[in-house]
């Protein structure tokens, strides 16, 4: 087309086509904005189809006039160079801005103008738009699930508080940068599952809190002793370890009711839910994969068969099954393989099966990274006599981690959107709640904005990590 | 697993089903074994990955080179629509399409039809049926077409390799797929009617489609959701892949003469399949494994059919999520083999 050279204008002639060309692409985009705002067909007398298409030609003509290359004008040389470099973009530039000029209308109708958010009934939903009563009325479901609504603040106060402990890491100081990667892979986990099961379930807190502060005060004096090398991994470790021991081992039984936290009630795991549980799935998961996978990665390049093929199995088993028959196994058939007495909650169930299938993808991630670092690397942390263990540690994963981090970035959005899929088993996290709420006799046919809603929560969430892992990468970019 | 009392084995396949199953491209129904129901589930699910890849195939490339586009708005625009679909769970999209927004077609007795034929309606999309008479003969003369335009294809290659000669295969290929059917129907007897949906009253307010093949709104949600989430995954990797190709490459092909239509097909696309094939082929698995969440919305596949409702009715859990664990297993294997024989021919041959 662009050879045909009648009426191009140039240099010469510049001012009459740029009058010419732009009244004629304000009229086509004025004529779209009267007829998708104010309902009004300006060229209505002609037949339906041509009035119809009838912008589109003339601000496509317009468009052909003002391209003139290099007029001199910076901003139309910027329009013609981004919008209307030849026929084909002109054509898709317009159709794209009526589409979005006929598109405001009816969602601004939608989600504002008409929309009703006043009341907290049913009846109160009067307008052809949006009714953002249905999600006031039923927000603290959607956050907190079946929770009682007198509890509510446990599961504020644990997320708080562990959002709190979470950002240590930007209070430490450089001397202590160095043992966060402990605090964070081991001890944050445990403070977080502590606090998820005795305060927001109300479990049993096993040990009898006199003997607790006894053998931490015992534990701490002997840290004194430790030789200075050791001391910050005795602090790290030992208090929590004697903490958990007692726990989990020595204490007798007749304890259990002892030490229960006092004026809490026991919250079954079946009465989590919304978002909330979303929060706790999503947490667990992605603590619990990233360790299995590294250790798949590295037992997948193993030189011993053995580790070598049991992980190519696992792997391979893992990422060709879907997820969903991933947890009908896990809470159909796991727990007839289960001692008879041996209890697990339906929960722990599904996060260890999406830690599981999630640590599979982690550990193709990790093993594209460990493949792409040069031998030298190998040989160099070699040379230098360091062993398997401190040769990965301290020269190898570093570096791999660094490379492959937008690829972890991906598997952990893909395992907060693999959340909702808890749902097939029973559990209500937020896409859950939102069935639920939707079956609800007196709120039939809101389903549209109980799902506006929840997309609008996940694609804020994953649009936020997927940003924090840019700036991951951009922080540890090594390379100028 | 004794002193629970389950006793293992297949034999319970051959027994009968006793249950319907609501849309199933073989004849089923509760008079059929539960292997038979097996395979309902499994066509389905392949009906629906398949069907799912394709969809994503076009979109994902269509919005992949739109990325790259120099047009501002048709840049921003793919990529508003890869960041907003990327970014939503796929169990919300599909409900979003099953729950919400196929709820809001018309109902049957107040739908208007599409060009006369089509019927989009609350309970499906209702398209007219083939009726083919002497339907082998039309399918040996498009076999007989793909055939000779290998054949062509290999001369083609050698008189270039040979002579230096082009000629034009493509022309001719088009050509030949479309003159041999044509053919067929003008000589071979072959004749193609169409059975059009006629809307038929049961009762007073219950009204049905009669004739013609009804899609159900299970299907058309999740080939939605499906495909649209996907092919913004693929649209990635074919912008990696495009991008991947270094500049110079361009260049080069453009400073020999190289028209921009041919330094596409012949220089570009060449170097950046070999980039983009691997990751999508992940995307392809994944695809077929997310049709699971077809139990979801309760569309028949796999799952909903065999490790749903079968399960339930006989309690063998450990055989049925066996089979459909293997069946996924090997479904996703040869996905894989396919798209790596694929990806072996297109790799750069080194000596």
């Amino acid at each position: 087309m662009n050879n045909i050279n009648f009426l191009k204008p140039d240099k010469s002639n510049l001012n009459l086509f740029l009058i010419l060309g732009l009244s004629l692409v304000f009229i086509s985009i004025f004529d779209v904005f009267l007829s998708s705002f104010f309902k009004i067909n300006a060229t209505g007398f002609l037949p339906t189809s041509i009035s119809f298409l009838l912008p589109l030609i003339i601000g496509f003509i317009g468009l052909h006039f003002i391209r003139i290359e290099y007029s001199g004008i910076r901003r139309l040389d910027e329009i013609n160079k981004n919008f209307n470099n030849n026929n084909f973009n002109a054509v898709l530039s317009l159709l794209i801005i009526f589409i979005i000029i006929k598109s405001i209308p009816p969602v601004l109708s939608w989600t504002v103008i008409d929309a009703n958010i006043s009341g907290n009934s049913k009846e109160a939903c009067t307008g052809d738009g949006a009714c953002w009563t249905y999600i006031k009325v039923w927000l603290r479901r959607f956050i907190y699930g079946l929770y009682p609504n007198e509890e509510q603040w446990r599961i504020n106060l644990s997320f708080i508080s562990l959002l709190a402990l979470g950002s240590v890491g930007y209070f430490a100081t450089e001397k202590f940068k160095k043992y966060l990667t402990l605090y964070y892979v081991v001890i944050y986990p445990i403070i977080a599952f502590l606090f998820i099961f005795f305060f927001i379930s109300g479990g049993p807190v096993f040990f009898d809190f006199s003997y607790g502060i006894i053998a931490s005060v015992v534990a701490i004096i002997i840290g004194f002793f430790v030789p200075n090398k050791f001391k910050l991994y005795y602090f790290c470790f030992v208090p929590l370890a004697v903490y958990l021991s007692l726990n989990l081992f020595i204490l007798p039984e007749e304890y259990v009711e002892l030490g229960k936290l006092d004026g809490l009630n026991w919250v079954e795991t079946g009465a989590w839910g919304g978002l909330a549980l979303t929060f706790i799935v999503s947490f667990f998961c992605l603590i619990f994969c990233f360790p299995v996978g590294m250790a798949l990665a590295l037992g997948r390049r193993s030189e011993l068969p053995f580790i070598k093929y049991t992980s190519v199995v696992f792997i391979e088993f893992w990422r060709g099954v879907p997820l969903i028959t991933v947890l009908f196994m896990s809470s159909v058939m796991f727990p007839m393989f289960l001692p008879e007495d041996f209890f697990l909650d339906k929960l722990v169930r599904v996060i260890i099966a999406i830690s599981l299938f999630e640590a599979a993808y982690v550990a193709e991630v990790i093993r594209g990274g460990l493949q792409a670092l040069p031998r030298g690397q190998y040989d160099a942390a070699k040379s230098l006599g360091m062993g398997y263990w401190k040769m990965h540690i301290f020269v190898i994963l570093p570096q791999a981690l660094k490379l492959v981090i937008p690829g972890i970035a991906n598997t952990f959005l893909a395992l907060v959107k693999d959340t909702p899929l808890i749902l097939v088993v029973g559990l209500l996290e937020i896409a859950g709640m939102l069935q639920m709420a939707k079956t609800n006799p007196k709120w039939l046919g809101y389903s549209m904005e109980g799902y506006v809603f929840a997309a609008v929560v996940f694609w804020i969430i994953c649009y936020a990590m997927s940003k924090y892992s840019y700036n991951l990468e951009e922080k540890y970019k090594t390379e100028r | 697993m004794e002193n629970r009392g389950i006793d293992f084995g297949y034999g319970f396949l051959s027994q009968e089903s006793s249950f319907d199953v609501q849309f199933s491209l073989i004849e089923y129904d509760g008079s059929h074994s539960y292997f038979r129901a097996y395979l309902v589930g499994l066509l389905n699910t392949i009906l629906v990955s398949v069907i799912g890849i394709i969809f994503a195939t076009i979109i994902g490339v269509i919005v992949g080179i739109a990325r790259l586009s120099s047009n501002y708005l048709i840049k921003n625009t793919a990529a508003f629509y890869v960041e907003f679909f990327r970014n939503i769970p796929l169990l919300l999209q599909i409900f979003f399409w099953y729950f919400a927004a196929l709820r809001a077609l018309p109902l049957p007795q107040d739908t208007e039809s599409i060009m006369g034929v089509f019927y989009l309606t609350i309970k499906g999309l209702f398209i007219p049926a083939f009726i083919w008479e002497n339907f082998n003969i039309f399918l040996y003369s498009i076999i007989a077409a793909v055939v000779s335009i290998v054949v062509i294809k290999n001369y083609a290659r050698r008189k270039q390799e040979n002579e230096g000669k082009q000629i034009p295969v493509f022309l001719i290929s088009i050509g030949l797929l479309l003159i041999l059917p044509l053919l067929s129907f003008l000589i071979g007897g072959v004749s193609l009617s169409f059975e059009i949906p006629v809307l038929k009253k049961l009762a007073k307010t219950s009204y049905i489609y009669e004739g013609g093949v009804g899609i159900p709104p299970e299907l058309i949600a999740l080939t939605l959701a499906l495909s649209l989430y996907t092919a913004t995954f693929i649209a990635e990797c074919v912008r990696a892949g495009i991008q991947g190709v270094g500049k110079g490459q361009k260049e080069a092909a453009a400073s020999i003469g190289l028209n921009p239509n041919q330094i596409l097909k012949l220089v570009v696309m060449p170097q950046a399949l070999r980039i983009i094939i691997p990751p999508t082929t992940n995307q392809y698995l994944n695809l077929t494994k997310n049709s699971s969440l077809a139990a979801a919305i309760a569309y028949p596949d796999l799952v909903l059919v065999f490790a749903g409702t079968a399960l339930m009715q006989t309690g063998k859990a450990i055989e049925i999520v066996s089979i459909t664990m293997l069946t996924y297993l090997s479904l996703s294997l040869s996905i894989s083999v396919l798209m790596n024989w694929y990806n072996k021919k297109i790799a750069i041959k080194e000596k």
